[in-house]
């Protein structure tokens, strides 16, 4: 008796896409490939030695304990790379590598691998990185007169100091915050001021992530609602106080695209809903603004994603699409 | 003995759930009170003579870790006098029933004759980065330069607010160095007397202590004036 | 009521039912105070001494306290032991009891202490109770200072204060701060509950 197709009975879905977790991972790790370009232009090639040993860090431990074959999905390389391009150019590899270990062991594979986790496990390591190492992740090597120079402490030995004689360079918001100097426009937006590897060529990040976007990799409506909100409230304060930064400098200042269009859009870590989205992004740009005016820290961008993080269980909850036909009083029982 | 269900914890602790034991027939409310009026009373007791035993040695230590400090930052003086600011002056004699605590103290330093004005230990705090700091700073109130200053307490970020406290190199750069102070990033100063070099990756913490020291001079400074004056005659 | 032998009153609280690692009672303290190998010690050894103290009276007034206010009794009790420790400690070791702060009051509230007399000291003899406290007592600081270790040599490079790799160590800062705490914990958690999955793995292959 053979079985005719058209009398075959599956469950759904049935509808399928070209669409599948590695490819879209893979799609991602390419688009980075420029802004690794752009860090290694600007930074010189030690630039490149940062983000290989983060993602080193984050490869091994995904590989002896994660599921078997979770390598080929490209999300631990995707972590490693992510948290290496917010690292400061000069930073050591020992410190890079333990980050991107961290990220993937405390921020994945304890809450039970890719899709159970709560944070985005780059921002994880970097948290922790900032924590264990302040002094090293707030060092900001001055651009160097060799430019293929390694900078730095990038080759200090594992578990040892990076040496104290380095030649350093404000952030542009280190200097707005602590000796109150602007930064212009223009070097801003193109990258050529100090920071994170990966996160001061503000126009590359968002010509990759408008890439993402028409493919649907990443939901538009994050980072504009983050851009929305930040520009918004550093507006008002703005016009309110002139001492405050205004919107275009909050906007391209610091990791706030990086992390708008790759660390907040974090398939796992994100609302799924699209009015949950709005609320996720518009709360990041309300909180970075909030650290970055009143906070002790100069830059608030890991921090508040970290945060809304948390809340996306309890969004995703409050903004369930009601089902048709009920009413609103017992979708939400 | 069987083994435990549980891979992780082991099975209930302890002998059996902890119910009292099955009530005795009702006992009178006066026996509970009294029960507990009396390990009460006991406990007091107890307590009172520990207090009497360990009062005076606490007493005398936080006596010695204060002179210690004052005799640090004043750098060179041997004794010293506490003063209050009672009424705008400083006075070396508590008026009767006033509390030590809620006046301004400072210390004047006694010279080797053992009555000469030789600087003041003037104690200064302010909100940090994470909790209130607390200091001491030796002022020398002919030319108004700091002679030393010491941290006593603070809770800033180990490795990098807290070199204030413990990096010795961020107190020796205010050692003679003229108020106001203006605090400058380390290695970017012009070389005025004013200037004191922050901590780089610090500069809140070390902002605090000089902060600190400049708001409590502005406000003391006629008082100490007056006073050094006074003894100057 | 199960009896036991007095060994194992006593040796029950250090390992088996480990008043951290394995019944997770007292974790305020565990976290708050471990920074250090000297911090942890004389957490450790002012519970050790409140709960051993808190144990023998317990055990002998018995007797003489109405179930009504036992609870009130024992809290007494230990609220007592705990000023003593509080005052003798700032007596003996400033320093210590400075970095220590409110946490040695807050013994009082430790449930580990109040636990032990609910379900064992009021209803043994003196001298049991004074085993079983003097092996939770022990446990407990055990367990303090396997995390005061950890803490310490990564977070400071140094144990009990002596440098550990010379000048150029890099101490891991996050590990004396409070999410160090949750951290330590965490790991050694993971560990010992690998090693008892283990140790239960190859029991079952050796009985069958």
């Amino acid at each position: 008796m053979s079985t005719d197709a058209r009398l075959l009975v599956t469950a759904a879905p049935h509808v399928r896409s070209a669409d599948s977790t590695p490819r879209i991972m893979w799609t991602v790790v390419a688009t980075l490939v420029p802004l690794l370009a752009a860090g290694a232009w600007w930074f010189g090639p030690g630039a490149l030695l940062v983000v290989a040993a983060a993602v080193v860090g984050a490869v091994v431990p995904e590989h002896l304990f994660g599921r078997r074959g979770a390598l080929g999905d490209g999300s631990a390389a995707i972590t490693g790379l992510l948290l290496g391009l917010t690292l400061p150019p000069g930073f050591p590899l020992w410190m890079a590598c333990l980050g991107g270990a961290f990220a993937i062991v405390a921020g994945k594979l304890v809450f039970g691998g890719l899709g159970q986790n709560v944070f985005n496990p780059a921002l994880v390591g970097r948290a922790f990185l900032q924590a264990a190492f302040p002094v090293a992740i707030t060092t900001w090597p001055a651009p160097a007169a060799d430019w293929s120079a390694f900078r730095g402490d990038l080759l200090a030995l594992p578990l040892t100091s990076p040496a104290a004689d380095t030649v350093t360079a404000a952030t542009p918001l280190g200097l707005m915050k602590f000796e109150h100097t602007g930064t212009a426009l223009l070097d801003l937006a193109i990258g050529r001021t100090g920071g994170c590897i990966g996160e001061t060529s503000a126009l590359l990040i968002l010509a990759c992530g408008v890439l993402l976007a028409l493919k649907r990799y990443l939901d538009w409506r994050i980072p504009a609602a983050v851009f929305a909100s930040t520009a918004l409230l550093s507006g008002v304060l703005h016009a309110v106080d002139a001492r405050y930064p205004g919107p275009l400098f909050m906007l391209f200042s610091g990791g706030l695209v990086l992390g708008a269009v790759y660390m907040a859009t974090d398939m796992v870590t994100s609302p799924v809903t699209r009015r949950g989205a709005w609320i996720f992004g518009a709360g990041i740009g309300a909180l970075v603004v909030v650290i970055r005016v009143w906070g002790g820290l100069a830059e608030g961008v890991m921090y508040a994603i970290l945060l809304m993080n948390a809340l996306v269980p309890f969004i995703n909850r409050a903004t369930q699409p009601r089902v048709f036909g009920q009413r609103p009083r017992e979708a939400t029982s | 003995m069987t083994a435990h269900a549980s891979p992780i914890g082991p099975g209930p602790t302890g002998p059996g759930p902890t119910a009292p034991p099955p009530a005795p027939p009702a006992v009178s409310p006066l026996r509970l009170v009294a029960t507990l009026g009396i390990s009460g009373a006991l406990a007091g007791l107890l307590l009172v003579s520990v207090h009497r035993v360990t009062e005076p040695v606490i007493a005398a230590h936080k006596q010695r870790v204060l002179e210690d400090a004052v005799l640090e930052v004043l750098a060179g003086p041997t004794s010293y006098r506490t003063l209050y600011l009672v009424d705008g002056a400083f006075t070396p004699d508590l008026p009767a029933g006033a509390d030590p605590r809620t006046l301004d103290t400072v210390y004047a330093g006694l010279g080797d004759d053992g009555a000469r004005l030789d600087g003041f230990a003037i104690p200064a705090s302010k909100p940090g980065f994470q909790d209130k700091v607390s200091l001491l700073f030796g002022w020398e109130p002919k030319d108004g330069t700091v002679r030393a200053i010491r941290v006593l307490e603070s809770r800033e970020t180990p490795g990098l607010g807290d070199r204030i406290e413990k990096d010795p190199a961020f107190a020796a750069g205010f050692v003679g160095r003229t108020t106001p102070l203006v605090g400058v990033k380390a290695g970017r100063g012009t070389g005025a007397p004013s200037e004191v070099d922050m901590i780089t990756g610090a500069t809140i913490s070390s902002r605090t202590v000089i902060d600190a020291i400049d708001t409590t001079l502005a406000r003391l400074r006629p008082a100490l004036d007056a006073y050094a004056a006074e003894a100057a005659r | 009521m199960k009896e036991t032998t007095a060994r194992e009153d006593l040796l029950r609280g250090i390992w088996r039912e480990n008043p951290v690692l394995v019944q997770m009672l007292g974790l305020c303290p565990t976290l708050a105070v471990t920074n250090s190998v000297a911090n942890s010690l004389a957490m450790g050894i002012a519970t050790a001494f409140v709960l051993l103290g808190s144990s023998v009276l317990v055990a002998s007034v018995k007797r003489l306290v109405p179930g009504e206010v036992r609870i009130s009794a024992y809290v007494l009790i230990i609220a007592t032991f705990v000023t003593v420790a509080d005052m003798a400690l700032e007596a003996l070791a400033p320093g210590i009891h400075k970095a220590l702060g409110a946490f040695i009051a807050l013994i009082v509230v430790n449930c580990i202490i109040l636990g032990r007399q609910e379900a064992f000291a009021s209803k043994r003899p003196v001298g049991r109770a004074a085993l079983d406290a003097l092996g939770t007592g022990a446990g407990f600081v055990i367990a303090l200072v396997l995390m005061g270790s950890v803490r310490e040599v990564l977070g400071s490079g140094s144990f009990l204060g002596h440098p550990l790799f010379g000048a150029h160590y890099e101490p891991w800062v996050v590990m004396i701060l409070p999410p160090g705490g949750f951290l330590t914990l965490g790991s050694i958690l993971i560990a010992l509950s690998w090693l008892r999955r283990r140790r239960a793995a190859a029991a079952g292959e050796a009985r069958s």
